[in-house]
């Protein structure tokens, strides 16, 4: 497991995606840090970075990767080692990668011009991004034959997560204006990874305008331990799901 | 007999003018304050010595210097007013009051006065008190450098820091309020000024006045107090270099302004409220070199208000700028920096060559439904506020910023 891990993440580093993600993660830190004159407004441009571009490249990139290694990982497979290794190294070595490649990209420039807890709140949440849409993209690779229908799959949850969602929860909110939402809302966020992470630097950033009247109430429980708890479980549960729901599909497909 | 005779004119020389060779008198512990006070005269001094005395009700209604040697403890354990005076040229220093009655029939206070003119109250320590200093239909007083603390928990059970009504022509520095229901409440007070107070962690308003005309607030600090500082029904109001922080809450603002005009706020700090001005039915009211930093809403301004000017303010990091509840706009804002200017400044006169509309759609949305705070600064929210700006239709149009400054104002 641990030697097929080692070639994978060889192979990945070694191609040229790693460093071209790399390099643009710390000209767009680099770009941002020079623009804005004090940190929130940093971590406030980070943020739609983070939160759009991380899971657009991060699904993409899985899926490519995917189907690129199809003969490896089928060469890998008529070998005796198990097939959930086989998966298991390929999928951590796309997320260590993606990973390596915000906390360097991104890391680097706050080493060097400051940063403080929202900026490493957006780490975090960058890597917990990658993991989830990797897995997306796994899933939804081992699901279909056909690259480019992956890569449709991948790009759809995508939108549907960053974008759709949210329309459908602001329908939904000004639908039933009348009616109490914080939980209900509560409850939809936790449905989105996206909207989590979101929400864990809006936290941080927004701190005075989550204080009025019903944002206290966002801000009581995701301050609470038991709403960390919730929030952290939550997300990994989102980490979990399609990461080992693929490794299912996979451990039974027929290559 | 020459000598006897001598004597005795020098006597009556003596007796005949009281009033000119003031006496001072030495209270010690053990002996009551009452007694003293009814005994001295007009004038007088006394010094109250370090230690503990437990009185109260102590009334004073002749002129006479009070001072404390070591802050002496006056503690009413619990029942009734401390000092109680109506009388004038009064001074009242160095002492510390303790431990008021807890009564909403009689407003307990540490010092309570009536009808008084020309007291100076100051250097004092006030401790769990229900209302510290309390002052109803007197003049010329001076409050300075008094220190008032109380410990209650909930907003009933405790009176306010400062209380003034029906006075005039006073001043109020540099005093420290803590833990009251309204740090300095002010109620059919003129022509006084608050100065370099210290107003911190009050339950509900650190600043409270109403039908106060002609007065002015210079260079205090109002800070996380339950509501902010509310101020209603007044006009010729000046407001210099105060500083407004970290209120937070459903209701709470930096400032709420309720009928305010004719007055001037100027280079004030809102810094880390839910709120940071609160506005309706207020008038001609001048804003300038006001610093509105990390507050989730810098302004409301309700459509109420006309006439009002906001001129050369800095606007950064708050969550929203602007936030109104009409389509009317009868206000002026100009030459304001706004962090959030994304124009472009061709003929590099640092004014931005386009104008700035400072609502927000989604605060406009946040204000009719709460509950879609959750969504801002999704990627959705984001591109509808894109829209807005381009094409306003939910945001009144009017409300612009038509020179906003492409550099934050440097305000030291």
């Amino acid at each position: 497991m641990l030697k097929l891990l080692k070639y994978a993440l060889y192979d990945i580093l070694k191609s040229r995606f790693a460093m071209i993600y790399t390099v643009f993660m710390i000209l767009v830190a680099v770009s941002i840090y020079q623009v804005s004159d004090d940190l929130s407004k940093v971590s406030l441009s980070l943020m739609n970075i983070m939160i759009m571009i991380v899971p657009l490249i991060s699904a993409v990139f899985a899926t490519t990767h995917f189907y690129n290694n199809l003969e490896f990982i089928e060469l890998m497979l008529a070998q005796p080692v198990k097939r959930s290794h086989v998966f298991l190294s390929q999928l951590l070595a796309v997320i260590l990668m993606l990973s390596l490649s915000i906390l360097i990209g991104f890391g680097l420039p706050m080493l060097l011009w400051g940063a403080d807890s929202s900026l490493v709140t957006l780490l975090g949440v960058g890597v917990i991004l990658s993991a989830v849409f990797a897995g997306f993209a796994f899933l939804a690779s081992v699901l279909t034959r056909d690259k480019a229908k992956a890569i449709g799959i991948s790009l759809g949850l995508w939108i549907y997560f960053s974008l759709v969602y949210d329309g459908f929860v602001l329908y939904l909110i000004y639908s039933f204006a009348d009616y109490p939402l914080e939980k209900v809302t509560l409850g939809l966020v936790m449905l989105n990874p996206v909207d989590l992470g979101r929400i864990l630097m809006l936290m941080q950033l927004d701190i005075s305008a989550l204080m009025g009247y019903t944002g206290a109430f966002f801000q009581q429980f995701f301050n609470s331990s038991m709403g960390i708890l919730v929030a952290g479980g939550t997300l990994f549960i989102w980490v979990l799901w399609p990461n080992l729901l693929a490794m299912r599909v996979f451990k039974k497909r027929d290559f | 007999m020459k000598p006897l005779a001598l004597s005795i004119l020098f006597f009556f020389c003596l007796i005949g003018s009281p009033e000119t060779l003031a006496a001072t008198v030495r209270i010690t512990p053990g002996q009551s304050i009452q007694e003293a006070v009814d005994r001295a005269s007009a004038g007088d001094t006394l010094t109250i010595s370090e230690g503990t005395y437990k009185q109260f009700g102590i009334i004073i209604r002749k002129p006479l210097t009070i001072i404390g040697e070591n802050y002496p403890v006056i503690d009413a354990d619990f029942k009734g007013n401390i000092l109680i005076v109506a009388t004038t040229n009064l001074t009242i220093q160095g002492l510390k009051l303790i431990n008021t009655g807890r009564s909403n029939m009689d407003d307990s206070a540490a010092i309570k006065f009536f009808d008084s003119k020309n007291c100076v109250i100051r250097d004092n320590i006030l401790e769990n008190t229900y209302f510290g200093l309390h002052f109803s239909n007197s003049s010329q007083l001076t409050i300075i450098n008094n220190k008032i603390n109380a410990s209650a928990l909930k907003e009933f059970e405790v009176g306010n820091g400062i209380h003034l009504w029906k006075c005039k022509n006073s001043y109020i520095g540099n005093n420290q309020v803590f833990g009251h229901r309204d740090g300095i409440y002010l109620e059919f007070v003129t022509n006084t000024q608050a100065k370099g107070n210290l107003v911190e962690r009050n339950m509900r308003y650190g600043l409270h006045f109403m039908f106060s005309h002609d007065n002015s607030y210079i260079r205090n600090t109002f800070r996380k107090n339950g509501a902010g500082v509310a101020v209603m029904y007044t006009k010729n109001v000046v407001m210099r270099e105060n500083r407004f922080e970290e209120n937070w809450g459903s209701s709470a603002y930096g400032i709420l302004l309720k009928d305010i005009s004719d007055s001037e706020v100027v280079g004030n700090v809102f810094l880390k409220n839910t709120v940071g001005i609160y506005m309706e039915g207020s008038s001609r009211i001048e804003f300038k070199n006001n610093t509105f930093r990390e507050n989730g809403w810098a302004l409301k301004l309700m459509a109420s208000c006309d006439q009002n000017t906001f001129q050369a303010n800095n606007f950064t990091q708050n969550t929203f700028d602007i936030s109104t509840n009409g389509s009317t706009v009868l206000n002026t804002l100009t030459e304001n920096y706004w962090d959030k200017y994304e124009g472009y400044d061709l003929d590099k006169n640092y004014v931005g060559d386009i104008g700035y509309r400072p609502v927000n759609l989604y605060s406009v949305i946040v204000e009719k439904i709460p509950a879609a705070v959750i969504l801002w600064r999704s990627f959705m929210v984001t591109l509808l506020d894109r829209m807005e700006k381009i094409i306003p239709t939910l945001t009144p149009d009017e409300m612009i910023d038509e020179s906003p400054k492409m550099r934050p104002y440097d305000f030291g």
